[in-house]
């Protein structure tokens, strides 16, 4: 299957500390990639070189086979990824229904008709019943949702989430990695996501990138990265799986 | 808005468009002055309101639109429906200049609002040594005698001045929510909320920016060159002195910023309060100095300390005269 995304040798520096070095892996259509590493490991640093953030030192990002390395976020958006934040940043004046439809223009001129996709994509992730709400009022677990909701309006062909699972319940955390499989199996929407939830990470992805100290230690499908004995050394220490 | 705003905003509106037939000139030159303001703070809101931009020096715009306009009147006799053409754009290039140096430097926030100040200043103390605009003794544009009102050259009576600056108040609420409700005003609002996320949505920063600033200062330039009409007298010390830049904002912030009509509430708390100061001040003959002022800013103090987030959104919630936040449409 054809590449998505592929990242070439990304490296970025932060006053002469490393914080990616020489990154690599590649992001199969159609599939849902993982990102895991310890904290501090690049990943979100990662992500924000891809989403145009900042510009890499040194190294080249493609999307569909078209360079996108520096380009600014909103580019990097038209291009056809969309992002969430670790940290949620809600336009949190803004109703619910509102922080979706500013998504949907991202690729629509008509403000009733990105209306209607944003209660399409509200109605997908169970917020529509929040839709009226202003932002700022929602919980964390529904300002995730709310997340993943505006980067969906955007229609992206690439969908990056920076721990959208993170400081949920177990019950909220299937619920979303529901959501997030039915996206990519009945859209073929394909997923690069950042996450610390191993249970998620086994259930859903389809190849496991691992980052450590800036540098990619592993790459491969889950279960060989699991058993990998960098990655237990680095990451996941002797937790049980 | 709920049917009761809507009620409440017309019948205020029919209000203002009879007032003159019933009021005496006093009332009519104060009513005048509060649309002034809320015409002025309309415009202001646009950039800080929607945008999240602050500016501190609109008095710029004001005073750009008021010398140009007066000028190409005196000095070429083009009347001032031309004339606001060449004010706005005048208005427009300053703002513009001054958002791209903001913007494409990352002077943001506090320093951006610093920035709108000093160009504000240089305008001030370069108009006072530009003689073609009258320099510091002021540009004066002849009074016609008893002419009646002439509204092709914006020369007349009281009232006209006062239809006019209805009417510009009118049409800035009728724009104002027309961009609010556009993709336009959705991004602004995104920029204002969160920068880094409404990029990630695809929204231009920069550009989304500099179309506030344009607008603003556009809008703002319309009443300056309703002050050089109205007054027809221009000084550099008053039209681009900080204190104007400082009460062209109060109105937006005493009745709502980012709200459509606080503005407009606002300039109609604020003004009739300095007007029933002056007058409390002279039935008592408490007549010190800087007296007037205290007692504003006490009022001031008081409004802001209890409702931060102005009179309107509180007035509002209080009466149900707008929709409220998960209540079925």
């Amino acid at each position: 299957m054809a590449n998505l995304l592929e990242v070439d040798g990304l490296s970025k520096r932060f006053r002469g500390l490393k914080a990616v070095s020489n990154v690599s892996f590649a992001v199969p259509e159609g599939r849902i990639v993982a990102l895991i590493g310890p904290n501090g490991a690049g990943k979100t640093t990662t992500f924000n070189l891809i989403a145009g953030v900042f510009p890499p030192d040194e190294g080249r990002v493609h999307l569909k086979g078209e360079p996108i390395t520096g380009l600014k976020p909103n580019h990097v958006c038209a291009a056809g990824i969309g992002r969430t934040f670790q940290i949620v940043k809600p336009f949190g004046q803004l109703s619910v229904e509102e922080n979706v439809v500013v998504g949907a223009l991202a690729r629509e001129r008509s403000v009733e008709t990105a209306r209607r996709q944003a209660r399409a994509v509200l109605e997908r992730l169970g917020l529509a019943d929040q839709a009226t709400r202003p932002a700022r009022s929602l919980t964390l677990p529904d300002r995730k949702r709310l997340e993943v909701a505006r980067a969906l309006a955007t229609r992206p062909t690439l969908l990056l989430l920076d721990e959208v699972l993170a400081g949920l319940r177990p019950t909220e955390v299937d619920r979303m990695v529901e959501v997030l499989r039915d996206l990519n199996r009945r859209e073929g929407l394909t997923i690069l996501m950042i996450e610390h939830v191993m249970r998620a990470v086994m259930a859903l992805s389809d190849q496991v990138v691992v980052l450590d100290h800036g540098e990619k230690i592993a790459d491969g499908t889950p279960s060989d990265v699991v058993a990998d004995p960098r990655v237990i050394e680095s990451y996941l220490g002797a937790e049980d799986l | 808005m709920t049917r009761r705003g809507i009620v409440l905003l017309a019948l205020l509106g029919a209000l203002l468009l009879v007032a003159p037939a019933f009021a005496d000139r006093y009332v009519v030159s104060v009513l005048t002055t509060v649309l002034w303001f809320a015409y002025v703070g309309q415009a202001w809101n646009v950039m800080m309101g929607f945008s999240g931009l602050l500016s501190l020096g609109h008095a710029l715009y004001v005073g750009l639109g008021a010398y140009v306009s007066a000028a190409l009147f005196v000095h070429f006799g083009i009347g001032p429906w031309l004339g606001l053409w060449a004010a706005m754009l005048a208005a427009t290039a300053a703002g513009c200049f001054i958002g791209f140096l903001g913007f494409r430097f990352g002077v943001r926030g506090v320093h951006f609002a610093l920035l709108t100040i000093a160009f504000a200043e240089v305008a001030r103390i370069g108009f006072d040594h530009l003689q073609w605009f009258g320099g510091s003794g002021g540009f004066f544009i002849p009074v016609a005698g008893n002419a009646g009102d002439d509204l092709l050259n914006l020369r007349g009576s009281p009232t006209l001045f006062y239809y006019v600056i209805l009417a510009l108040v009118v049409a800035a609420l009728a724009l104002s929510r027309v961009l609010l409700h556009s993709r336009l005003g959705y991004q602004w609002l995104a920029v204002r909320e969160e920068p880094e996320a409404a990029e990630a949505v695809g929204v231009d920063l920069f550009r989304a920016r500099i179309a506030a600033v344009a607008v603003s200062s556009a809008l703002t330039a319309l009443g300056g060159v309703f002050q050089a009409f109205y007054f027809n007298n221009l000084f550099p010390e008053q039209v681009f002195s900080m204190g104007r830049s400082i009460e062209i904002i109060l109105p937006a912030i005493v009745g709502g910023i980012g709200t459509l009509i606080g503005p407009i509430l606002g300039a109609f708390i604020l003004t009739p309060l300095g007007e029933l100061l002056t007058f409390l001040i002279e039935v008592t003959g408490l007549d010190l100095p800087g007296l007037k002022q205290l007692f504003y800013g006490v009022a001031l103090v008081v409004i802001v300390v209890y409702r931060p987030d102005g009179v309107w959104p509180w007035l509002a919630r209080r009466f149900g005269l707008v929709r409220q936040p998960g209540e079925e449409a």
